[in-house]
This record gives structure tokens, sequence and C-alpha cells, in this order.
């Protein structure tokens, strides 16, 4: 399968500050990703920089190449909302919007203009709301607010509104983080399922949750890949000693 | 620690209930039905505060009209675009504002609009209210829309929602609640004011629906009633503040239940 991202030697500053060092790496189509690394080292940072919603920072630059399906989505003509709608995000803490349950859903295929018909639109939502695995909990209160549904619920609900446009690539920055465990189970038996049609790049705190859904494992330290293998063997024979430390728990 | 914050509570409840009572007690003999229709007539002769009614209601109808979106606009530019020298201008300038002596509006508002039209006018006295209401509006709206998580934003940002519909969709319907309690506010703020009234609508004794003649509003009309030699004139006094503090309380209570929490 080919390679859905590409990053080349990537720097990234918060105004003089460096927070990624260069970074080259390649994320591969249909697989699931996970970053690993202690906090501050730039997980979150690097995710952002894949939809670029670091440019909201001002003073926040970047140098270096990334490149989806070929194309460089830093060049000055990148549309970025098209860019958006294709790599989807899911935050650490979920973020519903103040509306109902549809209408959370709906927001993205609307301000998209995706949707040919209100049938149509209602049967996008529908889907993305099956797609995420929510759909049986929430059918019968459509329109009550999405602030009435659980934490876990909630997550699920932000991972349906990413669904509903239709993205290739789908981030995820701890998306379990706040979760207790059972909801935690489900999100995860999710990505394992959405990986089937998505590129999916999560960001865990978690070492056993890594282990059990990523394909592959990058580790971050202090804004530096440290190592990136397919997680089988990054978690048994890793190549790196600091990688090996970390994992086993010695340090972080 | 707790009592003594609970003991300044209490205070401060008693004071509002006493002066409401106060009002209440000397304000509702006098009010009927005539009263509140009637325009004001010669002393011993009944009359009332019809048209003070219609008169403070239309100026603080077109001060609305003109203030509240003049108001949220500034508010939403000074929390989504503001953090720049302009945006530091303007939020000093709405601060001066609102500390500013409603009378020296009223005292602008003459020179500016009275003297070059040579008389008092109904509008003078909106664009006074409005000016009034402009900064309040402004930095409540202001403060309202910054209270708006970040990640909400993000959240539709992610999903490919450009700036201006993040605002118009996201942010402004979660300030929603908000930004009308600060309207409110304002709108309570300007219906007592009295003194930028006193130069620029003057007062009138007659029913008047236009905006280009001097205009009756009950504040005035309190105040020249008050400040009357006549024990019956008092009297009148008091029922006119009560219709007023009713009607304060009455624009609170609607926009609380309009802004009640939908999600
Ligand atoms: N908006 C920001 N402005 C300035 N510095 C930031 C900002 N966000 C993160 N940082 C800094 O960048 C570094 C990496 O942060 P982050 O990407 O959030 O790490 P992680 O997600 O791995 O915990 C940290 O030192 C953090 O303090
Ligand atoms: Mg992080």
């Amino acid at each position: 399968m080919g390679n859905k991202i590409t990053v080349k030697n990537l720097n990234f500053f918060y105004g003089k500050d460096q927070a990624l060092f260069d970074i080259s790496l390649k994320i591969p189509e249909r697989e699931v990703m996970a970053f690993v690394g202690p906090s501050g080292c730039g997980k979150s940072t690097f995710l952002r920089v894949l939809n670029r919603m670091n440019d909201t920072i001002p003073y926040a630059r970047i140098e270096g190449e990334v490149k989806i399906d070929g194309k460089d989505i830093y060049k000055a003509k990148t549309d970025v909302v098209a860019l958006r709608r294709m790599v989807g995000m899911v935050f650490q803490k979920s973020n519903p919007f103040p509306k109902s349950i549809f209408d959370n859903v709906a927001y993205g295929i609307r301000i998209n203009r995706m949707h040919s018909s209100k049938k149509d639109l209602a049967d996008r939502v529908e889907k993305a709301l099956k797609d995420a695995a929510l759909w049986d909990e929430v059918k019968d209160r459509l329109p009550t607010s999405a602030f009435g549904l659980s934490g876990g619920q909630q997550q699920r609900l932000c991972i349906a509104r990413a669904l509903a446009v239709q993205p290739e690539v789908i981030l995820m920055d701890e998306p379990a983080s706040a979760l207790d465990p059972i909801a935690t189970q489900k999100i995860e038996e999710l990505v394992v399922e959405l990986k089937k049609d998505y590129t999916i790049v999560i960001v865990t705190h978690n070492m056993q949750q890594a282990a059990r859904i990523s394909d592959r494992t990058a580790f971050f330290m202090l804004g530096k890949l440290i190592e990136v293998n397919p997680t089988e063997k990054m978690f048994t024979n890793p190549d790196d000693k600091l990688t090996e430390d970390y994992i086993t728990g010695r340090f972080g | 620690m707790t009592m003594l914050t609970a003991l300044c509570a209490i205070f401060a409840i008693t004071i509002l209930v006493i002066i409401l009572a106060y009002i209440a007690v000397r304000g509702v003999s006098a009010i009927n039905i005539e009263f509140l229709i009637d325009t004001p007539k010669p002393v011993g002769e009944g009359g009332g505060i019809g048209n003070a009614i219609l008169g403070s209601a239309l100026m603080t109808l077109l001060a609305t009209a003109i203030g509240l979106p003049i108001g949220i606009g500034a508010g939403v530019y000074l929390a989504e675009f503001g953090d720049n020298w302009f945006g530091n201008t303007v939020r000093f300038l709405s601060d001066t504002l609102i500390g500013v002596p409603s009378i020296i509006v009223g005292i602008f508002v003459y020179t500016i609009v009275v003297l070059p039209m040579s008389r008092q006018s109904g509008f003078a006295g909106a664009l006074s209210l409005a000016i009034i209401m402009i900064p309040i509006v402004a930095r409540t709206t202001e403060e309202m829309i910054r209270l708006v998580p970040k990640s909400m934003r993000e959240g539709a940002l992610a999903l490919g929602a450009p700036q201006w519909r993040v605002t118009w969709n996201i942010v402004m319907p979660a300030a929603a609640s908000g930004i009308a309690t600060g309207a409110m506010l304002s709108i309570a703020r300007i219906s007592g004011e009295t003194a930028p009234l006193l130069f620029t609508a003057l007062n009138s004794r007659f029913y008047n629906y236009f905006f280009d003649q001097p205009m009756a509003s009950l504040t005035v009309q309190i105040y020249n009633y008050a400040t009357g030699p006549f024990e019956i004139e008092h009297q009148m006094a008091w029922a006119a503040t009560l219709i007023l503090v009713g009607l304060i309380l009455f624009i609170n209570i609607v926009v609380r239940f309009l802004t009640k929490k939908k999600y």
C-alpha cells in the first residue's frame, strides 16, 4: 500500500521556540499510526501540522515539506478548507457544538454543501452515526442537545461529525484520555474498524492502547522523532535504547 | 467568611426590597387607567403619562435599533480580530465612554444634532441613548464571545468551516444568551436615563409619533413631576416611577425567558 502522508525535514517553531526538529516520516494509507512520547514532546503540534490547524497561531512557523497524496499542503495555493475536509480531526476533549445531535453531525455536511436534499442530509447523518457506532444509542433523540450525551458518546459524536464530511485521513489527539475504560474500549474498537476505510493517526499516552490498535508506532522525544517501526517490532525489539526505556516505563 | 458575605448579600437584597416596596406603596394609589393613557394636564385636573410611556418606548426602540447591531458588531470584532493596536484603542475608548457621565453624551448630541437642526427631537434623544448603549453592548459581547472555548472553534475549523462561519454559526449562538443578557442590561440602563434626554428630546405635552419633534419620556416626566411644587405632582412622580421600574422588570423577565438555554 502507498504512503498517504509524507513528511520531509520538518521543523516547527512557536515564535523563537522550536517544537519539532527535522522530522521525516511516511504514513501508509489505511493503517493506524500511533504517536507516543512524553508530554510536551510535540505530538499534538505535529498532528496539527497535518491539517494546518496551526495556521490559527499567528506566531507559528514551519519549514520543510508535508505532502498528502503527493501534494504539498503548505504550498501558497493550497485550499485549506478542502484540506481540512479531507483530513478530519478528533480532539482530546470532546467538543460538540451547542446544537442538537443531528445538527452536530450535519454541520460539516451543510457548510461544505455536500447534500442534495433534506433526505440526503438525513441519510448522511445516519450513516456517519452508524459508522461511529453511535446510531443505536441516539436514533430516538436526534433533536436533543448533544450535551445530554455521556462523555464517551460525545466523543463518538465528534468522530461521527468528522466522518460525515467523508475525510480520507482522521487525526485523533488522545481521543480516549478523558474516558472510562468501557468508553475507551469502544473508541479503540471503532478505530480498528475505521482503518478499513481511513488513514488514522492517533496520539496516545497509553502504551497498551498503542500496542492494541496501531499498525505502526512513532516515538517522539523533545521534538525529535526517535524511532518509527511496525508496532509489534517497536514493542518487542525496538531499535533505539530510548524507545525501549520509554516503553518499559523507565521514564516519561 | 461565608457568614460575612451572606450578611452583605442580605443587606444588598434588603435595600433593594425596601426601595421597591417604598416605590410601590407611594406610587400605587395614583395609578389608574386614565393616568396610564392621558397626557399631562394643569395641576389639579388629573392628567397622566400616556405620551411619556409612548415616547420612552419609541426612543428606546430606535436607540436599540441603532445601538444593538453596532454594539454587537463591534464586540464581535474586538473578540475575534481585535488583538491589535486598533482593537486596543477601541477597547480603551469604549471603557472611557462607559465611565463618562451620561449628561455629557447629552451635551455632545445637543451640539452635533440639536443645534444644527435648531430643534430638540426624539431622534436626538434616541441617538444619545444609542451612544450610551453601544460601548456597554460591545464590551459585554466581547466578554461573552471570549468565553466560548477555543476547542469549539477548532472543532468547526477542522471540518473545513471558514472563519466567518465559525463566528456566525458556532461562536455567536454559543454566546447568544450572554450577549442577550448584556443587551437586556443596556436596554434597562438606557430606559432609566434622564440627563441625556433633557437637552435632546426635551419633553412634550402631547402624543408624538414623529422623531423629528420633541418627545416626552417617562424619566423626564418623573423629573418634572418630582421637582414640581405640589403634593399631587409628587404623587404622580411616584406612580410614574413605579411604572418605569415595572417596565424594566418586565424587560428583564421577558429576556430571561427568551434566552432560557435551549442546548
Ligand atoms: N500554542 C502554543 N504556543 C507556544 N508553545 C506551544 C503551543 N502549543 C504547544 N507549545 C509547546 O510546544 C511543545 C510541544 O507541545 P505539544 O505539541 O502540545 O506536545 P504533546 O502533545 O506531545 O504533549 C511544548 O513545549 C509546548 O509547551
Ligand atoms: Mg498533546
